[in-house]
């Protein structure tokens, strides 16, 4: 796989990139700004993108601005955002484009190696790796629209993990039920939120979407 | 009684009420609310400059019967006054300054700038103590010298305009009244010439026309003039205001040195508790690991992953200090983006309205940054409310003058809160007034609540 990195802190960048290297995957070019990405994804257009939030030269959300910008010009374009703080309010923006294939984790996670590298592996098959820190400050909500207020306690289970970028493999194991009740669920959360149309992948992407919306 | 509590800032609250308590900046020097000035702009149409002086004119007409009334009352009020101590004072004392309120506001707008209210605070208990307060403040003596003051000079700027039109309407409507009143009546115009028949009544037009000439080219500068006058006696003394605006800097400046001290003192112990003592674990695992590593390669794996878990919660750790200081999205979105995000993760529906032209100064921006999510957290805890709103305009100020930052946070809950009930609304008070701003928070038993700040500010 093809990863186009920014991160402008050389000791995490170098870190990056031997973990990345670890894993068998071809970083094929590690950046430390927002104009200097918008160039790398353009000349590479890579697998994936794996961006820190903070860049200079403002030293504000300038990562993700870039990210968002590149996926207006490549429609599609696999991003993990990866950042020291998570906000709610970026993830939403990030997915607002209902493309999915997009991530945003803890910098923490990158700990976690094989999580980690699923979540990169899952975003850049176009699904999506939100960290649980954005689906635990999201849970804390009292849920208003109406379509959420629906779903059982259960299915709000069974989206939150969705949300996160598991299977419905590993939302099974996590919550020892089976695949099929899963799958079940899911199809519950589909029809209520009035995504039976879609297809599958597109699916989870647009519920991840309207949970994130609330 | 109302009369020495502050009023609320002009713009945002339209009247004082008994459970409407305030913080301020300045408690005894705030700004009355105004009209737009009144003066006529060049290029306006005539139409609208004869309407603004006849708008001026029966103001006139109300402020000479006022200013009669002002005068007994200041006779009531001085023949109390040897019976200071008793409640005939301060009951005489109410009305006096509810009089001379209307004034200032009267004479804010004709002069297009506040003209504030110069009152000291009321100190002590008691009849007795309040009205020796009362006394002793030099405002009350002004108060009382510009009700005689007025009296005259009332007459003779609105008084003499009010004149000038009615003495203009009626030699203009002369020959009528020439012509149908009986012969004795109307013969002898400005007293020292007879005239003969309506015919010759007309020659009174042109001095009609004269008068009223007169009137519309006088009505704005003694307009003016009176309120020059109001201004001169009701605003504060000079030095009066600028003994109570060092008074106030020296207390919002103890409490500022006070708050920063307190807050660092909590990040040194956040720290050494937190981050730090995380760090230690995490080096002593890993420096047992290295021992452990040829001998016992699995306890060496399980130190291994103790110390990962000691960075993820040291890590957690500088988050939620960082949090603290100066939230990300702060940083990153401004103040709308950063309540936005706010009200996005919040347990009740919050909406977000806004109307910010640009970027605030960063201290004010994250001043109401931390008292909005105090007044926030505040709802939440204490009122159980449905639906919260948080708005906040920009109001540019006059000229080289700072603008008004003004943002409501209001909620549907059961109210009752109260500026000292508790450690939140003084928090926000305390923070708001190291800017000069204010806090009012008008929350009846029952609710709704609203919680009303105001920031001077530049945008940039």
């Amino acid at each position: 796989m093809r990863i186009v990195l920014a991160e402008d802190l050389a000791l995490l960048r170098e870190g990056l990139i031997r973990i990345f290297e670890t894993y068998g995957f071809e970083v094929v070019d590690a950046v430390g700004n927002g104009p200097a990405l918008i160039k790398a994804l353009t000349t590479h257009r890579p697998d994936i993108a794996v961006v820190d939030v903070r860049l200079p030269p403002t030293f504000t959300d300038e990562g993700l601005r870039a990210a968002i910008d590149a996926r207006r010009r490549f429609p599609g374009l696999p991003v993990l955002v990866l950042s020291q703080y998570v906000e709610p309010i970026y993830a939403r923006e990030l997915l607002s484009d209902g493309a999915g294939a997009a991530g945003y984790l803890l910098k923490d996670r990158v700990m976690d190696l094989d999580p980690f590298i699923a979540a990169v592996r899952q975003v850049a098959a176009g699904g999506t790796a939100m960290d649980p820190e954005v689906i635990a400050a999201l849970l804390t909500r009292h849920a208003a629209d109406v379509p959420l207020q629906t779903l059982t306690p259960r299915e709000h289970e069974v989206l939150a993990l969705m949300a996160e970028g598991r299977s419905n493999a590993a939302i099974a194991s996590r919550m020892f039920i089976t695949e099929k009740a899963v799958s079940k669920h899911s199809n519950n959360i589909f029809a209520k939120l009035g995504l039976e149309q879609c297809g599958e992948d597109n699916r989870r992407v647009l519920a991840v979407l309207a949970y994130l919306k609330s | 009684m109302t009369h020495d509590r502050r009023q609320p800032p002009a713009g945002i609250v339209g009247a004082t009420r008994e459970d409407l308590s305030t913080v301020t900046g300045s408690d005894q020097l705030s700004p009355p609310a105004g009209p737009a000035p009144a003066r006529s702009r060049p290029g306006q149409p005539a139409g609208s400059a004869v309407a603004l002086r006849l708008g001026l004119l029966g103001q006139s007409v109300l402020l000479v019967v006022a200013s009669m009334g002002g005068a007994c009352l200041a006779t009531v009020w001085i023949f109390t006054l040897p019976f200071a101590g008793t409640p005939l004072t301060l009951g005489a004392t109410a009305p006096v300054r509810w009089f001379a309120d209307r004034h200032r506001r009267w004479a804010a707008g004709r002069l297009g700038a506040p003209v504030p209210r110069p009152y000291q605070p009321a100190s002590g208990e008691g009849w007795l103590a309040r009205a020796w307060a009362v006394l002793r403040d030099p405002a009350t003596w002004r108060d009382c010298a510009w009700l005689l003051v007025n009296s005259v000079t009332s007459v003779l700027t609105c008084g003499l305009s009010a004149v000038l039109f009615l003495g203009g309407a009626f030699y203009l409507c002369y020959p009528l009244l020439v012509a149908v009143t009986p012969p004795a009546v109307f013969r002898q115009p400005l007293g020292f010439f007879q005239l003969n028949g309506t015919a010759q009544s007309f020659a009174m037009i042109p001095v009609g026309l004269v008068l009223l000439a007169i009137w519309y080219l006088t009505a704005l500068r003694l307009t003016i003039l009176n309120a020059l006058v109001i201004d001169a006696l009701l605003a504060p003394l000079k030095h009066v205001e600028l003994r109570a605006r060092v008074g106030q800097l020296a207390s919002s400046r103890a409490e500022t040195i006070d708050s920063q001290a307190r807050e660092l003192r909590r990040i040194e112990r956040d720290l050494h508790d937190g981050a730090q003592a995380r760090l230690v674990s995490l080096g002593m695992s890993l420096g047992l690991a290295e021992r452990l590593l040829a001998q016992d390669p699995q306890t060496a794996q399980r130190l291994l992953a103790e110390a990962r878990e000691s960075t993820v919660g040291a890590l957690s750790d500088l988050r939620n200090l960082v949090r603290g200081i100066h939230p990300p999205v702060l940083a990153d979105r401004g103040l709308e983006g950063a309540v936005e995000a706010l009200a996005m993760v919040n347990p009740v529906p919050t909406t977000v309205d806004f109307r910010l032209p640009g970027r605030l100064p960063p201290p004010v921006e994250s001043a109401a940054y931390f008292a909005i999510a105090e007044a926030l957290s505040n709802a939440i805890k204490h009122a159980a409310p449905r639906r919260i709103q948080i708005s906040a305009e920009f109001a540019p100020g006059p000229g080289d003058t700072a603008g008004l930052l003004s943002i409501l946070v209001s909620d549907d809950g059961h109210g009752g809160a109260r500026i000292g009930a508790g450690t939140g609304l003084s928090g926000i008070g305390r923070r708001l007034s190291a800017f000069d701003g204010t806090l009012v928070v008008d929350s009846p038993p029952g609710g709704p609540t609203s919680v009303r700040m105001q920031l001077p500010c530049e945008l940039s």
